[in-house]
């Protein structure tokens, strides 16, 4: 499998994963989370543990099991954590405790490394058997935290050894070593892999989205934060000059008041523009974004406020120049006139629009140097590189004292 | 002359960086003064070396990260430029260059009547950096062994040879330069010169790498032609 990234990863790197390999060839190494499908956390570990096992490690996943309970507290905590007010009570915070506990008793957490992703498994520290390493993987965004569940959460924190953010700006101070690892994107998964240009037409035709002028794409949640109606008020400034189509590709808000809110702004601003496509489309459409980004001339994440933003990551990989908002992740995704364009407002994105359907060649630079750079920071072998560093380093420090 | 074979083989080693975030933080260059006198070495490392590492093939304005927030996000053009020219390979060791990006800071903002402040909330966050070794099992012991090897590596280990090996090793020279001119390795005290001098140049790593291998390419074909006339000669 690993040999299957010998042509995409960045020179060496296959090599380099195996001697790195060799150094933790038979450890035993555990990944805790909340839920073995849907969600980003979820796919990373499917695709990092196999590559783990190759290397030789003995790799372990272990999902957390609790009562509706315990995963409202935990949608609560995970709210509040991202900076929206919640209302917890003493019942909840003692929901989360026990619910850890239980766990503690139920999952095999012997092995000298852990990771621990996310809030909802990090009261499991309580269990850490003597000798391991754990780390806290903190995915989300920590930075203005609701004060009293930051202030609960952190006594758990506190006791890892290291805790890892996604990005300085995501993360909190604390008084323990806090490592950076950025998040990855898998080229072989259903979402990246190669399509050939019919494959991409049928599924355009099936959607309803013609090719016959350019294609201006989104796919995001219907969410205030993603800036939906933005994208909507760009496109119709750019559309003065260029004749083109809007695609807004995002999920279902059935279980969302908000996003069903934002959806109904969305479909207002557009009205009956026939160039303007909305697609809700169910969170396994893998495929059909897949196909709407490589089909897409430009491609948006014109976000307010991101955490990471791995599709401007997706969409560099397919050789897309991207516009994206100057927020979370995307900054570091979109070096300005190198591998897309970071703007602040609709009109900024109207802007740089405008420029790069003028100007193919640019748009072509940009397209290759962005996935150059995909290729070098976003791909889930340095992904991998990185965790088995964080590990070695970790090891030694101990070992050292 | 031609293909000789080393005593010592070249031992290629590349390596991985392991980023730490300090916690500190600044919002202004007064600010960012005080953390840069105040923070460890390998932070100061990391702010005006891992460009090469993290910018293999894109590049941003400077190759200091001191330079770039002070022009992108203090909006201050003048502190910008006089930091961007430093070039870290006229250091002997860390101390040294950060003494003079003080230096430099504070002669600005001495003579400075505004306060630049950051303007568009992103503020400068100190990273320091640790430097993970990996042996890649890979020892030549002629140029043209060294030549292919150079090649085919990993990039990282082009930055293990050439910056780590100077500034935090304090080994004063590039690896790369030391095998190549000791007696021990090839002997070969000009090619030796070229390839100490290539850090200098600007170059990105894969711009290194290529660099040395045209160095290389050229003193094959010296030493090819030497060969070829002796035999004439004979």
């Amino acid at each position: 499998m690993l040999e299957d990234y010998r042509d995409v990863a960045p020179q060496g790197t296959v090599e380099l994963l195996r001697q790195l390999g060799r150094r933790v060839e038979g450890k035993t190494m555990v990944h805790v989370n909340s839920t073995r499908y849907g969600g980003g956390v979820a796919e990373m570990l499917h695709r990092l543990l196999p590559l783990f096992e190759e290397l030789g490690v003995k790799v372990r996943w272990e999902v957390m099991s609790g009562s509706d309970l315990f995963y409202r507290v935990t949608k609560s905590f995970h709210n509040a954590l991202q900076g929206t007010k919640q209302r917890i009570t003493s019942e909840m915070y003692d929901a989360f405790i026990e619910c850890n506990r239980d766990n503690a008793k139920r999952l095999n957490l012997d092995a000298e490394f852990a990771m621990i992703h996310d809030p909802q498994p990090a009261a499991l520290i309580d269990a850490r058997p003597h000798g391991a390493t754990w780390t806290w993987r903190c995915h989300i965004d920590v930075s203005t935290p609701q004060h009293s569940v930051w202030q609960f959460l952190r006594p758990f924190v506190v006791r890892y050894d290291a805790a890892v953010f996604s990005l300085p700006k995501l993360s909190q101070r604390l008084p323990l070593p806090q490592f950076l690892v950025y998040p990855s994107i898998d080229p072989f998964i259903e979402k990246n892999r190669e399509l050939g240009p019919d494959e991409i037409d049928r599924v355009l035709q099936r959607l309803g989205v013609p090719r016959d002028k350019p294609i201006l794409l989104q796919v995001s949640r219907f969410d205030r934060f993603k800036d939906p109606v933005g994208v909507v008020a760009a496109y119709r400034q750019v559309k003065r000059s260029h004749d083109c189509r809007l695609v807004l590709a995002g999920g279902t808000a059935t279980d969302d008041p908000e996003g069903a809110e934002v959806l109904a702004e969305v479909q207002e601003a557009v009205g009956t523009d026939p160039d303007v496509h909305i697609l809700l489309l169910p969170p396994t459409a893998n495929l059909e974004i897949n196909a709407l980004q490589r089909a897409a001339t430009i491609v948006y994440q014109k976000s307010t406020r991101e955490g990471f933003g791995l599709t401007v990551a997706e969409a560099l990989w397919k050789g897309k120049p991207v516009i994206g908002g100057e927020t979370g992740g995307i900054t570091v995704q979109l070096i300005p006139g190198v591998t897309g364009f970071t703007v602040n407002s609709p009109e900024g994105a109207a802007f740089y629009t405008r420029r790069l359907l003028n100007e193919p060649d640019l748009m072509a630079l940009l397209g290759r140097q962005g996935k150059e750079y995909a290729r070098y920071r976003f791909l889930v072998t340095r992904h991998l590189q990185e965790y088995l560093g964080l590990h070695i380093f970790l090891r030694q420090r101990v070992r050292n004292g | 002359m031609t293909n000789r074979s080393a005593a010592m083989p070249f031992r290629f080693v590349s390596c991985m960086e392991l980023r730490e975030v300090l916690g500190k933080r600044a919002m202004d260059e007064h600010r960012l003064l005080e953390l840069i006198e105040e923070v460890p070495a390998d932070s100061i490392y990391y702010h005006t070396h891992s460009y090469f590492l993290r910018h293999a093939y894109t590049q941003q304005l400077y190759s200091n990260d001191f330079a770039t927030w002070v022009v992108l996000y203090a909006q201050d053009r003048v502190l910008g430029e006089r930091l961007g020219v430093l070039d870290p390979f006229d250091f002997s060791d860390i101390e040294q260059l950060r003494d003079e990006i003080l230096r430099i800071m504070a002669d600005h903002l001495n003579h400075s009547t505004a306060v630049p402040r950051c303007v568009v909330s992103e503020p400068f966050e100190f990273i320091r950096s640790h430097i993970i070794e990996i042996p890649l099992g890979l020892e030549t012991k002629t140029l043209s062994e060294f030549h292919d090897a150079l090649a085919d590596v990993e990039v990282g280990a082009v930055y293990n040879h050439v910056c780590e090996a100077r500034m935090r090793k304090r080994l004063l020279s590039v690896d790369f330069a030391r095998w190549l001119s000791s007696e021990e390795g090839l002997g070969l005290q000009e090619l030796a010169l070229n390839v100490e001098c290539v850090g200098r140049l600007g170059l990105s790593l894969e711009g290194m790498r290529n660099k040395i291998l045209r160095l290389c390419d050229q003193e094959l074909a010296r030493q090819r032609g030497l060969h070829q006339s002796g035999d004439r000669d004979a």
